[in-house]
């Protein structure tokens, strides 16, 4: 018993540094060189002119190239097309995603099934969801012969992804399409966390099931639904895919946004110094978005 | 007679409920069984004289031509190749060194511990598209541009991935553990034969999580591959979709190959997947 419980505090006492160090170590080294080190790197490009290949050594230019994003119109159109898809995007898609929730949630037969099917987009590589729904939208394509059919011929088929005012809310459909379903599935988690009892007792207490989702529900969700509005809304931030192979940001910058932005300047025209500095600037923004999550989900918890 | 009202609203409920479960089912199905049809018809007139109607929907003839007609106009398996190669590396090297991070965080007890794990935490917010352009610049610098460790090294290591598995280490029962250094069993095998084995539901989280974002990476290997030799499928899916002539069959089968393996997959891990998924929302 004695040697047992000597062994032990040897054992607690052999927990340090020395021990940890070889199970950190490779995780670390990868961290620091593949994330920690170009993080800082990317500020002191944002400071520089450097090119991405050019003979000439880079020169310390200090804020211009920051100066010069107040005066880039293109910068301006991409940033306010972002804000454009998070206003459409977040509420639609969040309320959608917990619509769904609700239904598969249901303890009827087959809903599994659903489930199931309606996450099978999620799986879909957004490349390939993106062909598809090129194809549909061809202006003699399915789109536009739904279209037809509920405005009973008053529609015209028109080539949705090249006219300006549609092509970005086109887009916006596929993203909903092929994002909801992970959002369902956080909600599903939330909604099974809610205890059973809260809605028994509501039930005794006569409750209708309107009444039951406007005072349970919402108030339970309230978390999860914070958590699923911020990480839309930086997956948001992050649009590249979709309007890279369907649109590159066209008609006329229509559906041009702040990583196509980054993308064409960086990398077509190779100004690594003043994509570097747009992608500080997008990095604050999602930095923002992330501060605004944890201090919701902080004050929640000091409620309780 | 109080009840049998009651039943009936359960019963209409319940209509209504699979009424809009199944014109969802429809408006998420439609596009994907959409592709797989328009990959089946080898006539490409066919496909676009009928893509307006229901009619394209429905075949007539069956053809594995589009899917031959990929195999001859690109090497579709070479792709194939370098995605299983790139994400399986990834994926494996990726459970074993973000897991070791996280038991080393999570079972020692040294100085700057807590610090540590604040440190990964925040490395969580950094997006990797805030650093895909220094990150071209060092890789390129390290000359491996148009290579598989362009694509695989810099994605082993995850913030995301070792917080979540200190947090499982965090709340898992140490008796075994401490059993088997009584015992003389080293750190390092224990963490092999014992705890890795008994983290098989989190490892499979990670795994899942780490595959969805790695088999759709599209940005990086965009920015970092030239040829054919080292793509993966979903940049020699958009050079194929860029290429003239546009023939629809083709593309579709294209498309048809590169989702149906992944749909079957998921279907088979199903539980874990819908956990994983579940697992980053209680972040």
């Amino acid at each position: 018993m004695k040697k047992a419980e000597k062994s032990r505090k040897k054992i607690y006492k052999q927990r340090g540094f020395k021990q940890a160090l070889p199970f950190l170590l490779p995780a670390s080294i990868l961290l620091f060189v593949f994330l920690i080190i170009p993080f800082f790197f990317a500020f002191y490009l944002s400071f520089t002119n450097t090119r991405l290949i050019s003979p000439i050594p880079p020169r310390f230019v200090g804020f211009s190239n920051y100066v010069r994003m107040l005066g880039d119109d293109l910068f301006g159109k991409a940033l306010l097309n972002n804000f454009y898809f998070v206003a459409i995007v977040v509420p639609l898609q969040t309320i959608f995603a917990l619509f769904l929730a609700i239904l598969v949630n249901q303890k009827i037969k087959g809903s599994t099934t659903f489930r199931t099917i309606y996450f099978l987009p999620t799986v879909t590589t957004m490349v390939v969801v993106a062909v598809i729904w090129t194809f549909l939208y061809h202006p003699e394509g399915t789109i536009n012969a739904i279209l037809s059919f509920i405005t009973f011929g008053k529609w015209e088929p028109i080539d949705l992804l090249n006219t300006e005012r549609i092509a970005f809310p086109a887009i916006m459909l596929l993203s909903i399409w092929q994002g909801v379903g992970f959002q369902m599935l956080i909600f599903l988690a939330g909604l099974q966390e809610i205890p059973e009892s809260l809605y028994e007792a509501a039930t005794i207490d006569g409750a209708n099931k309107w009444k039951q989702f406007i005072y349970i529900t919402l108030p339970q969700l309230k978390n999860t639904s914070i958590f699923v509005i911020i990480s839309t809304t930086i997956l948001a931030f992050k649009l590249f895919d979709q309007v890279y192979i369907m649109t590159s940001g066209g008609p006329n910058y229509s559906t041009y946004t702040v990583m196509l932005h980054i993308y064409n300047q960086g990398f077509r025209m190779q100004n690594v110094g003043y994509a570097s500095s747009l992608t500080v600037i997008f990095f604050l923004i999602i930095l923002g978005f992330s501060l605004i999550q944890r201090i919701f989900l902080r004050e929640e918890r000091e409620v309780f | 007679m109080r009840q049998r009202s009651r039943k009936r609203m359960i019963i209409i409920n319940r209509i209504i409920s699979y009424i809009l479960m199944i014109i969802l089912a429809i408006f998420f199905l439609f596009p994907l069984l959409y592709m797989i049809s328009v990959s089946l018809n080898p006539s490409e007139i066919d496909i676009v004289n009928q893509m307006s109607s229901i009619k394209g929907f429905i075949l007539t003839t069956i053809s594995i031509e589009n899917f031959k007609d990929v195999f001859d106009r690109m090497p579709f398996q070479r792709f194939l190749f370098n995605s299983v190669l790139i994400v399986g590396t990834t994926i494996i090297a990726g459970l074993i060194v973000n897991s070791m991070m996280a038991y080393g965080l999570a079972r020692f007890s040294f100085k700057g511990r807590k610090m540590l794990v604040s440190i990964i935490v925040a490395l969580i917010i950094i997006p990797f598209e805030a650093i895909a352009i220094p990150l071209l610049l060092i890789t390129n610098k390290m000359g491996w541009l148009d290579s598989y460790q362009v694509q695989i090294i810099p994605f082993i290591a995850n913030p995301l991935y070792i917080f979540l598995l200190y947090q499982f280490f965090i709340n898992f029962p140490k008796d075994l553990e401490e059993a088997a250094l009584i015992d003389g069993a080293g750190w390092f095998k224990i963490y092999w034969k014992i705890v890795l084995p008994l983290s098989r539901p989190v490892l499979a989280s990670v795994a899942i999580l780490h595959f969805l974002m790695q088999w759709g990476s599209f940005l990086w290997p965009l920015m970092v591959t030239r040829g054919y030799t080292y793509r993966p499928l979903t940049v020699a899916m958009q050079t194929f979709f860029g290429q003239a002539p546009i023939y629809w069959g083709d593309i579709m089968a294209f498309a048809t190959m590169m989702t149906i393996p992944v749909i079957i997959l998921f279907i088979f891990l199903q539980n874990q997947f819908v956990k994983s998924v579940a697992t980053t929302g209680i972040k």
